[in-house]
């Protein structure tokens, strides 16, 4: 009864109604935006100011398995710092920029292997822990790295990846990167039996382990992914700033866990999907975006991102407490 | 009747196994100081010990709140900001009122804390938000508004009341007044962990959270509880770091949580909830704090301290996994059938 219940209304909540409620809410900040700037409404405005939010993106994708498997990763800003540090110092000791920045994937998916294997290895370890525990030891090892030099002086054609566009066309190069990586995550997400069992593994671990999800690897596989997308997102951050500090992406965790959510990815696990992620990111700059019309500094913008986070997730608990309380004393 | 001397035999096993703990760290704490004192001489003089109980202080209370927190199962990732929030607020206070009293002023951080953590309280119990992303966000929202209110700028120590400062730098009888409110702070908080009937019920609540509900604890007053009480010490925190240090900033204690949960961790505090003392807490607080001060002192540069923690935790953590399996297994052993 009751898990037919939250099936139904699942289904209800997510396919019709989130979706379309962030819809709604992107055109309504689109039109105060365009109140508040007559360049708003611009091709190249929109597409300019979308992409240079991207890198965010990539660690929203692979967060959004990380949080529907009901577990949690806070030390994805530390591993683009590493990352991007250590992709740095290998260009500088002389390595061509395209081994520096296959460095960089490697870099990222190596800590995220490392959580994962962690994670997995030892029972009772919870992602808590060791993603927070990791958060220090990652950006510490950049700091160990670099102290508190920046490295800058890339060859020009790496600042392509985050400012150049596609061929002779308008369109981001980032864009296409991410949008790629969005389908062939929605598509790992919606159209394969891997991805059921990461929603099986997120709804009820234990029915998951009886049923044959191998929960272990399946949790080694998700951290990687997430790590490796800290190295994409490395990548194009370190293209758009045009060096590299052990301090870069600071806060990162909070926004992305915070895209996620607003996106309809529940904290507990089960739930969420691509396309609300990225209707969520769109939303989400485009907040940024008009906050930064009315010059709110960064400072005050991470309050309101941590009081959206908090709302999203605290309101429909708030409304349907009432309801689980009723249901609990109809069982008595 | 039957079961009750497995009982007994199962209570002193976990005893000792504690106090087994407890006896670990002070071995390591006094292996750590010789090997440092080998290194450098300097480092086993009294006032280096003194000056190391001192920057331990703040710390050391912050553990005990995040202590109660990691008890229930969750944590609180906003100390930090709690902190630095309440030692604005202070700094601000004494800079254009000098003549409040210090007294006056810990009380203040207390209820200034205890509001901010209550706040986070609610969230968790009644809005019941998982605690990591309600107080990652409190995190990043209390640390916002220290920037807001504070419009930037810093409170310097030339715009501070002696007086204010004299929490940490006046001496009674030797000895700071810094670590006296630290004596104080452990002395309720054995009493009210060990003795009172709430306090226990925060370790019921760790156990088993269902079982709790079942035989009549208000489960969500105890978990808003043990956010209010950490946000109160992290309040106290914040004006004892602020006469500390003499300064009130934007980033003051920026990712010192780290700090707090690698002391818990270090002292037995399960992250799974349940499992904690205020003794092994406080033993947790001081080796962090040789630690961080033996670092300068063998040469280490301050750029290895994050890593560092961060391994600490890891570390700490998987042993306390490793002697709580152990422990079940001895328990299992010697169960009577």
């Amino acid at each position: 009864m009751k898990y037919r219940n939250s099936l139904s209304n699942r289904k209800l909540n997510i396919v019709f109604k989130w979706e379309w409620l962030l819809a709604i809410l992107i055109i309504g900040i689109s039109i105060v935006n365009g109140r508040l700037s007559p360049h708003f409404w611009s091709y190249t405005g929109i597409m300019d100011s979308l992409a240079v939010f991207l890198e965010k993106g990539f660690m929203v994708l692979s967060m959004t398995l990380v949080l529907i498997i009901g577990d949690i990763d806070i030390s994805v800003a530390s591993i683009v710092a590493l990352s991007s540090v250590l992709m740095a110092m290998s260009y500088k000791l002389g390595l061509p920029m395209a081994v520096a920045i296959l460095v960089a994937l490697a870099t990222g998916a190596g800590c995220g292997y490392l959580n994962g294997l962690l994670i997995s290895l030892v029972p009772g370890l919870s992602a808590i822990i060791v993603t927070l525990a990791g958060s220090s030891i990652y950006r510490g090892i950049a700091y160990i790295l670099l102290g508190d030099q920046a490295i800058g002086g890339f060859p020009s054609w790496y600042s392509y990846l985050a400012w150049g566009y596609v061929g002779k066309t308008n369109i981001p190069f980032v864009m296409v990167v991410f949008v790629g990586c969005a389908i062939i995550y929605g598509l790992l997400l919606h159209r394969t039996a891997w991805g059921r069992k990461v929603y099986a593994m997120g709804i009820n671990p234990v029915a998951a382990r009886f049923s044959g999800v191998p929960i272990a690897q399946m949790k080694q596989i998700i951290f990687t992914l997430n790590g490796l997308m800290a190295g994409i997102a490395a990548i194009f951050l370190t293209s758009k700033l045009g060096s590299s500090r052990p301090n870069i992406a600071t806060g990162y965790e909070l926004e992305v866990i915070a895209i996620a959510v607003l996106g309809g990815v529940s904290p507990s696990g089960g739930k969420g999907g691509i396309v609300g992620v990225c209707l969520a990111l769109i939303l989400m700059r485009l907040l940024r975006y008009g906050m930064g019309l009315v010059n709110v500094p960064g400072q005050v913008m991470m309050v309101i991102i941590g009081i959206v986070l908090v709302g999203v997730v605290m309101l429909p608990n708030i409304f349907s407490s009432r309801g689980g309380k009723r249901r609990t004393k109809e069982i008595q | 009747m039957m079961d009750e001397p497995a009982k007994t035999k199962r209570e002193v096993t976990f005893s000792r196994l504690l106090g087994f703990r407890e006896l670990g760290i002070i071995i390591f704490i006094v292996l750590i100081s010789v090997l440092i004192g080998i290194r450098n001489p300097r480092f086993l003089t009294w006032s280096n010990f003194h000056d190391i109980l001192i920057d331990t202080a703040a710390l050391s209370v912050l553990s005990v709140g995040m202590m109660l927190v990691l008890v229930t199962g969750g944590i609180d990732l906003s100390m930090e900001s709690v902190l630095a929030l309440t030692g604005m607020v202070a700094g601000m206070m004494v800079k254009q009122n000098p003549q409040l009293s210090p007294l006056f002023m810990l009380i203040l951080g207390l209820l200034l804390g205890g509001l901010l953590g209550s706040i986070t309280g609610l969230i968790v119990a009644k809005g019941r938000v998982v605690p990591i992303i309600a107080t990652l966000s409190m995190m990043y929202i209390y640390r916002g508004i220290t920037f807001i209110i504070s419009g930037g700028k810093w409170i310097n120590a030339y715009e501070m009341p002696d007086s204010f400062k004299g929490i940490a730098t006046e001496r009674f009888l030797g000895l700071s007044k810094l670590i006296y409110i630290v004596l104080v702070v452990y002395v309720v908080f054995y009493y009210f962990v060990n003795y009172t009937h709430t306090g226990r019920k925060i370790y019921a609540v760790g156990s088993n959270v269902e079982a709790a509900r079942v035989i009549g604890i208000n489960t969500e007053f105890i978990t808003w509880l043990v956010y209010a009480i950490s946000g109160a010490l992290s309040g106290l925190a914040g004006v004892m770091w602020v006469a500390r240090y003499a300064s009130a900033q934007n980033d003051t204690a920026s990712g010192f949580v780290m700090t707090i949960v690698a002391a818990c961790v270090l002292g037995g505090v399960s992250i799974t909830g349940g499992v904690g003392t205020v003794s092994g807490v406080l033993l947790g607080s001081i080796t962090v704090g040789i630690i961080n001060n033996a670092l300068p002192m063998i040469r280490v540069s301050p750029f290895w301290k994050m890593a560092l923690q961060g391994l600490i935790i890891l570390v700490a953590a998987i042993v306390n996994i490793a002697i709580a399996r152990n422990m079940e297994k001895s328990q299992l052993k010697r169960r009577t059938i």
